[in-house]
């Protein structure tokens, strides 16, 4: 079958799926998107999750062609995602598609490697932090604690356990994820 | 070993050397989902292999129709062990393991035959179109089953170098450890205690499956992109079961998602090669979870039985301890982990009088191996409950009959070796008691309701404080670090130092598999403190570079480091005599002074400068490789144990802090404070990682972890669903203390920090439990049904 869908504020379209695959494994096999992650493909470790219509989802979970016509985000669209959110643009996932010829004439290779100064406050604080080991956990992470800060601009610890209690990592006993979501927080807070 | 020297004249070191939290080099792709881990790799043409396993623990294999399979349109090729080409065994020591099963199954989920297709789930049907009839045979499961008379021999015609010393052939290696005169001390004896003990059979539970791609080339080798921890430990085993010389299997190392000690034996390495040059297509392997499970080692369950006696004033007189590890159908590091369990089962403690068996048994049960820990995960759990019951049978405080018989340098192991580097193992248990405790209650709020999330059982709303009864619990542990008993455990490493557009930039390639601990940043650090860089480029880890060695053991930064170091201050050397080549005549300093390289400059050690590098190097591309190794260790005497086995031995302590709600058996674990010494945090942010890590792994085994495996030697719980890892819910707080001794036989006087933690944790857990219900406790994992006796 064939399944059309927005990944990332881009339409896109698989074709030849079989009925059985999931989202995930469209997102990773056939999109070009292999950041959503494949620990466990039963919906308990979290490291797929993406948002699909807002909603923070294990895309494992997902018959593909459920996200017929809904808009997905990915940790891929992350930082988009968050500097879309940023500039106050409610209609974040209806934002045109691509790169506009005005942003492609203002971008400028960033120092410190690839895509350095494009990540999102999320992203930032996990690396600041050291809530990066492995990193296997972190793209479905990453997604859930952004969304959680999205809804909730100041989590209490409580708060950002509950958020997080879906998303299995195996390295860094999370006290370092806290740190990050606790920082990102407030560098929001500050921010805004 | 001295540390980098900063010159006075300089106002800043290098940024981003040894000792500083520098960020890791491979973050920003991994927060952006760009990092390729070997599950995410891709090829043109590529197709998908599965594995069909064992659905029995032990059976004969009487027919094999793989021909329903074939005719699966869309399948390219169908093995079993009638099409291996070549060696049709392997194994990290003892070459026992069946690359595909050969007439026989020896556990539950033994790899039976291979297909590749154009879809993983055409793949999958087909496997499951696989004709194998088993005949069933009798399964051994544990010591009295596998040493009975008349009990089945797993592997009949041993000629592995433990087959002599062992007294049954379902017996690996058993190593005692003998020391003093234990029935001397038995009867001056004013306390003993004595007890059995049991841990549960743990998964590493790495997040990143299974997973590589191997790539047909056109000389008839293969290249392999692989997740593993020992690259050439990898290829020593896969070349001879494809029938090719070394150099025509090439590994590079893809993203590594994780491992704990379930990498260290092959996966689905051979087998992705192998059908790859069957097929003459690349082929991806990608094991699931339910999959996973049953394709790496797990951490031996063990059986423990401990007798410990003390004088009346609280000193140890002496242990005796028998340690049954399950090594499940096939060898893998068995042997080294009884030699663990062995040479590490007294603790850190000094004691005179030692009488110490340990041995692993082979089984119809999982084979297991290396894990976290390794050996000395299991003696901890069981030496620290003696210790506990010792002190309340003295009437004295846990923690200070602890230190008491605490080892500090200069004690000597029940090995005969001396603890020739800083031991403070009292001064770790201080530190964990000095802590303020965590306030009790947690869960009151001022409004009045319960925050449930703070109790036992959490959103569930099963108490809101009621039967819930705090307990706190103490242990310490003792790791070994690095490889033991002779090996030769060596690191290799390439260091390149050139000018690029004016600016000098090291590179670094070694095999080292960075599985997440952090090495690459290590690496990148100790060559910017070494050469005074701050460009430094990291080669991907492949064979095209000397062995690394595994990362285990909490070995990487001490030994890989080590290697390093060494070729680092090589390439500085040759800077220097080239600096005198071509700029001695300006300045007298060349030849006289003692030189550094600092800040991208040559420098005096007053900090005088007298040349960029850049200038020094001008078109000069200087590039080293050295191996490096630690001191050389001996094999324990077969018959007492005794010998200078291990590198250096690495301790850590934790006290936790739970409440239990006492009537449903729910454990809420409310503060898990960890003390290390680490002899220098080379990365003191990566050491905290490790350390929590490790302490989260230790709370799994003490409340949750545990694979079932029924008396026919079937798994029964492989998923996340039904085998429970820690959730952010589960984990308390995990305050930290670092302690940095200088090991001065070290690189940095660095000690090996990654497997400590994961000892004491467990531990220490149990002993709060058991504070807080007064129950004896003697298995991990604790379940609720044993808090509750239901």
């Amino acid at each position: 079958m064939r399944v059309n869908f927005t990944v990332n504020g881009r339409p896109q379209q698989a074709d030849d799926v079989w009925e059985g695959e999931s989202l995930l494994y469209v997102l990773r096999e056939r999109l070009g998107l292999p950041g959503s992650k494949n620990a466990c493909e039963q919906g308990e470790c979290g490291s797929c999750t993406v948002r699909l219509d807002g909603l923070p989802v294990c895309a494992c979970l997902v018959a593909a062609g459920q996200a017929e016509g809904r808009e997905v985000v990915t940790v891929e669209g992350l930082a988009e995602h968050a500097r879309r959110r940023a500039a106050g643009d409610g209609t974040t996932a209806r934002a045109p598609a691509g790169t506009s010829l005005d942003e492609a004439r203002r971008w400028t290779p960033a120092p410190g490697g690839p895509g350095a100064q494009a990540l999102s406050p999320v992203q930032q604080a996990f690396v600041d932090a050291g809530a990066v080991q492995c990193g296997f956990c972190t793209p479905g992470l990453l997604v859930a604690a952004d969304e959680l800060i999205e809804r909730n601009p100041e989590p209490s610890d409580a708060d950002i356990r509950e958020a997080l209690s879906g998303n299995l990592c195996r390295c860094t006993g999370y006290e370092t994820i806290l740190d990050a979501v606790r920082l990102a927080a407030a560098r929001a807070g500050e921010a805004g | 070993m001295a540390t980098a020297r900063t010159p006075a004249g300089l106002a800043h070191g290098t940024h981003g050397g040894v000792g500083e939290s520098a960020p890791r080099p491979d973050g920003t792709l991994k927060v952006t989902g760009e990092f390729a881990y070997a599950s995410d790799l891709w090829h043109e043409d590529m197709l998908w292999g599965v594995t069909l396993r064992s659905p029995h623990a032990h059976a004969r294999i009487l027919s094999a129709d793989v021909s329903a399979a074939l005719a699966t349109p869309g399948v390219y090729a169908v093995l079993t062990h009638a099409d291996l080409p070549a060696a049709t065994r392997y194994g990290l020591e003892i070459q026992d393991t069946p690359v595909l099963a050969d007439g026989v199954v020896r556990y539950h989920g033994e790899p039976v035959a291979l297909v590749a297709a154009d879809h993983p789930e055409t793949a999958r049907r087909a496997a499951a179109r696989i004709r194998i009839a088993y005949e069933e045979l009798p399964v051994v499961h544990d010591e009295e089953s596998a040493t009975a008379p008349g009990a089945p021999v797993l592997h009949p015609g041993r000629d592995d170098d433990h087959a002599v010393h062992v007294a049954h052939p379902n017996i690996v290696h058993r190593q005692p450890v003998v020391r003093g005169d234990v029935a001397a001390a038995r009867a001056r004896a004013d306390v003993v205690v004595s007890g059995d003990y049991e841990v549960g059979m743990q998964d590493q539970a790495f997040l990143g499956p299974e997973s590589g791609l191997a790539v047909p080339a056109g000389d008839g080798g293969v290249d392999l992109y692989i997740a593993t921890q020992w690259l050439h430990a990898d290829l020593r085993q896969i070349a001879p079961v494809l029938g090719l010389p070394e150099d025509k299997v090439r590994m590079t190392l893809s993203g590594v998602g994780g491992a704990f000690g379930g990498r260290e034996d092959l996966s689905m390495q051979a087998h992705a090669c192998l059908l790859a040059l069957r097929t003459g297509r690349p082929v991806k392997m990608v094991y699931n979870r339910f999959e996973s499970f049953f394709g790496h080692v797990h951490r031996h369950p063990a059986r423990l039985h401990y007798e410990h006696g003390a004088s009346r004033d609280g000193q140890l007189l002496y242990v005796q301890a028998r340690i049954v590890l399950d090594g499940g159908a096939y060898a893998s590091s068995s042997p080294a982990v009884v030699g663990n369990a062995a040479s590490l089962a007294v603790g850190p403690y000094v004691v005179d009088h030692v009488d110490v068996e340990a041995l692993a048994l082979y089984t119809n049960n999982p084979p297991c191996g290396a894990m976290r820990g390794f050996g000395a995960v299991q003696a901890c759990f069981a030496y620290e409950a003696q210790m506990d019951r010792l002190a309340e049978r003295l009437g004295l405080d846990p923690v200070e009959f602890r230190q008491r018989n605490a080892m500090a340098q200069g004690a000597v192991m029940p090995t005969g070796q001396v603890v020739d580097a800083p031991a403070p193992v009292a001064e770790l248990l201080r530190r964990v008691k000095a802590r303020p405790m965590p306030p009790g209650r947690p869960w009151e709020t001022a409004g009045g309701a319960p925050d449930v999330r703070a109790l036992p059982g959490g959103l569930s709303n099963t108490t809101h404080g009621e039967g819930v009864v705090r307990g706190v619990g103490y242990a310490v542990g003792i790791k070994n670090v690095g490889f033991s008993e002779g090996f030769d455990d060596y690191s290799t490493a390439r260091v390149r130092l050139e000018a690029v557009a004016g600016q000098p930039v090291a590179t670094v390639h070694t095999a080292m598999a960075e599985v997440g601990q952090g090495g690459v940043t290590v690496h990148a650090q100790i060559a910017r403190t070494e050469l005074g860089v701050t460009q430094v480029v990291l080669q991907p880890a492949d064979t095209r570079v000397g062995s690394a060695g595994s990362t285990s053991a909490s070995r990487q930064t001490y030994v890989t480091g080590g290697a390093v170091l060494h070729a680092c201050r090589a390439v500085r050397e040759e800077v220097f005599a080239l600096g005198r080549a071509r700029l001695g005549a300006y300045h007298p300093a060349w030849a006289h002074a003692e030189l550094l390289l600092e800040g991208g400059k040559v420098t005096t050690e007053a900090g005088e400068v007298l040349a960029d590098l850049a200038d020094v190097l001008e078109d000069e591309v200087i590039e080293v490789e050295r191996e490096w190794r630690h001191r050389p260790t001996e094999p324990f005497d077969l018959r007492t144990g005794q010998g200078d086995g291990h590198v250096q031995y690495s301790f850590a302590a934790h006290r936790a802090v739970v409440d239990v709600d006492t009537e449903l058996g729910l454990v809420k674990v409310v503060e898990l404070a960890c003390a290390q010494d680490v002899g220098k945090a080379v990365n003191p942010l990566a050491v905290t990682g490790q350390i929590q890590g490790g302490t989260v792994q230790g709370l799994g085994l003490a409340v949750m972890e545990e694979i079932v495996v029924s008396a026919d030697g079937l798994v029964r719980n492989p998923s996340f669903t039904d085998y429970l890892i820690p959730t952010v819910l589960d984990t308390p707080a995990i305050p930290v203390d670092v302690l940095e001794l200088a090991d001065e036989h070290a690189p940095y006087g660095l000690r090996g920090a990654g497997e400590a933690p994961t000892l004491s944790s467990t531990p220490a857990v149990v002993a709060a439990i058991r504070a807080a219900t007064g129950l004896a406790l003697k298995r991990v994992p604790v379940r609720p049904e044993h808090l509750t006796g239901t």
